[in-house]
């Protein structure tokens, strides 16, 4: 534990020193976040189609936590674990006595920490610019919230095991991670997408997390479906990692 | 003395490569030993073997009398990997703060490592930031945070100016005094020749000798050279003299090989025929001869 809480420390500290992780995951999603709402506002579609018939506002927060939490696995997660291997920190790191569960526990730890102040970071630029209204369920959505930060630290663990330099990891990290910003439900709203887009975003693991998030916040209940999709998304990476994991 | 490291015919090999032949050795307590090749995987793979970061085909090792594959043997032994580095905006104090967290049970005071290998006033700087010396001392400090009863230092004084791969050896003596058994590896000849106590010299697999550096030099160089410039023709007398195996001309200048007190006899001669040369020297085989001659011997032999 002790280790794995130093672990985490330092993990915190070199996550804050490197900017293209902090503009992926902190500043971008609030910026996007902050001109949604310059655009859209928070009325309502008079039909109640678009947004899936709340203001745009209610409908982005939960939609950019869910962004948030994808850029820390997709991005932040695997350059940093690929990196450590490339570099021969892994190695260093097993040659020192540290087993695997002490860097997954401290990765999946930080993407905790990291989120929270994403969510902090977004509710604060959602409440000092716009009208918007606060979780209906927060209970709910917190344990939303904590189901989606480990799905999507499986994915990140997963990814950092299997793609073998930093190079990589960030190459199909920012891919994954645009096509499911304007696929998945953070983009445009998804009533809109066409049939093959809606296709692609249905493969998206975004699309639930998104959902998972957003209906307790918007009064819509708890969709146990979609909760076992996100679980899915968690298990099946976590247990190819298990499988797959290399120190070098 | 108790053997620290104990390695019977250790084999790996990586596909059609073989990396290790057929190796065995034996380190004892509180020796500086080290594994001297030309670059080339035998080496570092053997002690990758030993700190159980991998696993050989076949052969039996112990160290510390443990199964090389112990998770408890990491933390009594340290070690300093070749191509392994730390995370770029890593702080030098932060590095040694995170590994002593790892053994909690055997903490050295990390800060006297930082004065002991000249990065005092690094502390704060990030890896990325040091020069390629302040990043071996650093990764050689990490290697003694858990106070180890053996350290493995692989390359160690790689990117070290002169001055500071001196310094070094005068640490790994200090080291292994406090009663840490040092294992090197290395293909410095002047890095096996000055700290070590034992070197092993490996050549496609295997190790070829084994012996102090004296005893290398000793046993496979008894050649001695002494070189001086004179204008006499008559030499003759020279190859008379006891120790003296041969003498060569080249114009001015007198080769002599010999062996054993060869100079003393020369000299003396020298002075006793009113032959006083400012240029008289002596070349002494050095270790870097003894590899040379049998490194060449080994691939002369496997191209035969």
């Amino acid at each position: 534990m002790r280790t794995v809480a130093k672990m985490s420390w330092i993990e915190i500290k070199l996550f804050v020193r490197e900017p293209l992780t902090v503009v992926f995951t902190l500043a971008l999603p609030s910026f996007i976040l902050f001109i949604m709402g310059g655009v859209f506002g928070n009325t309502p579609d008079p039909d109640g189609v678009v947004y899936r018939g709340v203001g745009p506002m209610d409908y982005y927060v939960p939609a950019y936590i869910g962004l948030m939490i994808a850029s820390i696995g997709l991005i932040g997660l695997p350059v940093q674990l690929a990196g450590y291997r490339e570099r021969g920190v892994l190695r260093r790191f097993r040659a020192a006595s540290v087993s695997v569960w002490s860097v997954v526990g401290s990765q999946t730890l930080v993407s905790f920490v990291v989120a929270l102040a994403g969510v902090a970071l977004l509710v604060g630029v959602a409440s000092i610019a716009y009208d918007f209204n606060l979780p209906q369920s927060p209970g709910a959505v917190i344990a939303a919230f904590v189901l989606s930060v480990l799905t999507f630290a499986a994915l990140g663990i997963f990814l950092g095991a299997l793609l073998s330099t930093a190079r990589a990891a960030q190459g199909a990290g920012v891919l994954l991670w645009f096509v499911m910003m304007i696929l998945s439900g953070a983009g445009p709203p998804p009533e809109v997408l066409n049939t093959a887009m809606r296709a692609i975003s249905n493969l998206t693991p975004l699309k639930y997390v998104i959902l998972l998030l957003q209906d307790p916040w918007i009064g819509f209940g708890w969709d146990v479906s979609v909760m076992g999709i996100v679980f899915g998304f968690l298990l099946v990476p976590a247990l190819l990692t298990v499988r797959f994991f290399r120190w070098e | 003395m108790k053997p620290v490291i104990e390695v019977d015919h250790l084999r790996k090999t990586y596909g059609k490569t073989v990396a290790v032949e057929d190796v065995s050795f034996d380190v004892t307590e509180g020796e500086i030993f080290d594994l001297l090749g030309r670059n080339g995987a035998v080496k570092t793979t053997t002690v990758e073997c030993l700190q159980g970061l991998r696993q050989p085909d076949s052969g039996r090792s112990r160290v510390l009398g443990l199964d090389p594959q112990t998770q408890a043997l990491r933390r009594r032994i340290g070690c300093r990997l070749q191509e392994s580095a730390l995370p770029d905006r890593m702080r030098v104090w932060e590095a040694l703060d995170l590994f002593s967290s790892f053994v909690p049970d055997r903490t050295t005071d990390w800060q006297v490592l930082l004065d002991q290998w000249g990065l005092a006033q690094k502390r704060k700087a990030a890896f990325s930031t040091l020069s390629g010396g302040q990043r071996q001392r650093l990764l050689v400090a990490l290697a003694l945070v858990n106070d180890p009863e053996l350290v493995f230092l692989d390359e160690m004084t790689t990117g070290l100016d002169p001055a500071a791969r001196r310094e070094t050896w005068v640490l790994i003596r200090e080291i292994r005094d406090r009663g840490t058994t040092v294992v090197l590896v290395t293909h410095f000849m002047d890095e096996a020749e000055q700290p070590c106590d034992r070197v092993a010299i490996v050549d496609r697999g295997r190790i070829i000798a084994l012996d102090s550096p004296q005893g290398l030099i000793a046993a496979h160089a008894k050649s001695i050279r002494v070189t001086f410039s004179t204008d006499q023709t008559d030499l003759e007398w020279l190859e008379q003299l006891p120790n003296v195996e041969g003498v060569i001309r080249h114009g001015q200048r007198v080769d002599v090989a010999g062996s054993g007190p060869v100079l003393a006899h020369v000299a003396a001669a020298l002075v006793e025929h009113g032959i006083v040369p400012v240029d008289l020297r002596v070349d002494q085989p050095t270790l870097e001869d003894v590899f040379l001659m049998l490194t060449e011997r080994s691939n002369c032999e496997v191209e035969a």
